[in-house]
């Protein structure tokens, strides 16, 4: 099973150069938004053409510049999950379901798996956001596809709700046997449904790996702003497990030994340490007396923002319970991740 | 009142019967004609789209009596064409109830063609590509998704482009004249019952044609109504 993407396309001044093989077979497309990673997935689908290229699916070219392959879509049988989820308006639930050809016994099959009873003969402006996403999710699965291609499953879906599909999306899939690339740029979203990831930036990706490996060791500044690492700061090798952070004035010691590439070290916010009192700055390695700039409450937690009281650049933002007060942080040097350009 | 009973009685119902017949028949040609330059407008790129769009309008803004001339030009039998069509194939369209039709279906396709390509352009694409990725032809999609989504604009289209139709009046004249019973119109009918000072002749046909033209845009509006049901209200 492997996935292999080299294309490239131009639009208008953007220019999409994408590359990447998975082997995985739930694979994770991380980026922010207008970095290209739907129309990554729609040329896959064979929705839109990429002016060169390459695209293999487990063996069967799908598209290829150089040997004038260009699949259509129908011949593709990759399933996709429309952000709108484009069920046609003009039938019922059961006939969306069944524009396959699929058997009654499998529409009924799947009606009941999805939690679609009683809904049968409605009509999609009749169903909730949910229960759209829901039907459009039956109706890819009566297709029997080879790959299903999920575009921000939930970004038009509130707190909530996007909990409960995520769970419901996981049970779901757990049966499905073939490839499912998911596309998002949320980090929880991306890490709950996924197992590899790719990570894009402005129409390039930047890193292809296990998601494990990406959120803890994510190499690159953007792959770091991408996974959550908030507090990102411009460093300066001291040496072989020392550097200079320059945005937080500070000099911190590393666990991971620091190569030549490395131009900054970022921290997540709820890896940092929030100190109400500093006895001896001195003793302790990677510690800081800061002034707090901003504080906000939050359902269960307090995100502050902090600057070093000995002239920082930029703000650290701290996760923290709630505390009245920062005095100083302390930044753990196992949580230091080392950043490239 | 016995008169206007021996008035009805005594009437050639002609008119009435070509009318709905050349009505029929143009909208048929149109609305297929209609759907088809609509598809193909979409298609192009923009320069050849603004090019076509314009020449496909054109009757629907000149005054109908352009039409007729450019039609005359065409068809008359002292024209290179009309007087090989006549003398290769023995077709006559200049006085004759084709020559009814092909002025109707001139002056009802633009209303067609604009109303189905609006009805067109307002589809979303995500439709159609999901119907392409579930693996549906192009011939299905068009007529189970596009064609059911589309259907009020081209049933409007469809009403409007047969209430020109039937009201044809200044292309019909020129090219196929008020020969009775064979190219007379009730449009036709009522110009020239007038001019001959028959106005209570003229005062029927118009009673007929105002009836039959409110009757038969109430039925398909209902019939377009009851296709509107899944689509929700703004």
């Amino acid at each position: 099973m492997c996935l292999e993407v080299n294309i490239k396309k131009r639009i208008g001044s953007f220019k999409l150069e994408v590359e990447f093989n998975a082997e995985n077979n739930r694979i994770g497309i991380l980026g922010a938004s207008g970095c290209g990673k739907s129309m990554t997935l729609k040329c896959i689908a064979g929705i839109e053409n990429p002016d060169e290229g390459r695209i293999v699916l487990d063996g069967k070219v799908l598209f290829d510049s150089k040997e004038k392959i260009k699949l259509l879509p129908q011949k593709r049988k990759i399933g996709y999950l429309f952000q709108n989820y484009a069920l046609f308006p003009n039938m019922t639930v059961s006939k969306n379901i069944g524009i396959t050809k699929a058997s009654s016994e499998k529409i009924t099959f799947l009606i009941s798996k999805l939690h679609l009873d009683g809904l049968e003969d409605r009509y999609p402006s009749q169903l909730s956001g949910g229960e759209q996403q829901r039907v459009a999710l039956a109706r890819i699965l009566a297709y029997e596809p080879e790959m299903i291609i999920l575009d921000e499953p939930f970004s038009a879906l509130d707190g909530y709700l996007k909990d409960q599909l995520q769970r419901e999306m996981l049970e779901i899939l757990a049966d499905y046997k073939g490839k499912v690339i998911v596309v998002s740029h949320s980090k929880s979203e991306i890490y709950r449904l996924s197992e590899q990831l790719v990570v894009m930036d402005k129409g390039k990706v930047v890193l292809c790996d296990h998601k494990k490996k990406v959120f803890n060791s994510p190499q690159f500044v953007q792959v770091a702003r991408l996974t959550g690492y908030k507090n990102i700061s411009k460093a300066k090798k001291v040496d072989d497990y020392c550097i200079n952070a320059l945005d937080w004035n500070i000099t911190l010691k590393t666990n991971e030994k620091i190569t030549d590439k490395v131009e900054y070290v970022g921290i997540m916010p709820n890896q940092i340490e929030a100190l109400s009192f500093i006895q001896q700055e001195n003793e302790i390695n990677n510690i800081m007396k800061v002034d707090m700039v901003e504080m906000a409450q939050m359902p269960f937690h307090t995100n502050y923002i902090v600057r070093n009281m000995n002239g920082g650049m930029s703000d650290i933002w701290v996760k923290a319970g709630n505390q009245k007060e920062i005095k100083g942080i302390l930044m753990p040097e196992n949580h230091l991740v080392l950043l490239s350009q | 009142m016995i008169d206007m009973l021996e008035l009805l009685k005594n009437l050639n119902w002609s008119p009435l019967f070509i009318s709905l017949k050349t009505g029929i028949v143009a909208t048929v040609i149109a609305f297929f004609a209609g759907i088809y330059a609509a598809r193909l407008v979409m298609k192009l790129n923009n320069k050849v789209k603004l090019l076509l769009d314009g020449i496909f309008t054109l009757p629907l803004v000149l005054p109908p009596t352009v039409a007729g001339f450019l039609l005359l030009l065409l068809f008359s039998l002292k024209r290179p064409f009309g007087n090989y069509l006549y003398t290769q194939f023995d077709i006559k369209i200049i006085q004759s109830w084709q020559g009814c039709v092909i002025a109707a279906v001139v002056i009802a396709f633009p209303l067609m063609y604009r109303n189905s390509r609006a009805a067109f352009e307002q589809i979303d694409v995500t439709l159609i590509q999901a119907g392409r990725t579930l693996g549906m032809s192009e011939f299905h999609i068009f007529w189970k998704v596009i064609m059911p989504i589309a259907s009020p604009g081209i049933a409007s289209g469809t009403v409007l482009a047969f209430a020109r139709a039937l009201g044809e009046y200044g292309a019909t004249s020129m090219l196929a004249g008020n020969v009775l019973g064979k190219t007379r119109t009730i449009a036709v009918a009522i110009a020239s019952e007038t001019a001959a000072g028959n106005y209570d002749k003229a005062g029927i046909w118009v009673l007929v044609i105002i009836t039959l033209s409110f009757f038969i845009i109430l039925t398909i509006n209902v019939i377009s109504g009851k296709g509107m049901k899944y689509f929700r209200r703004w």
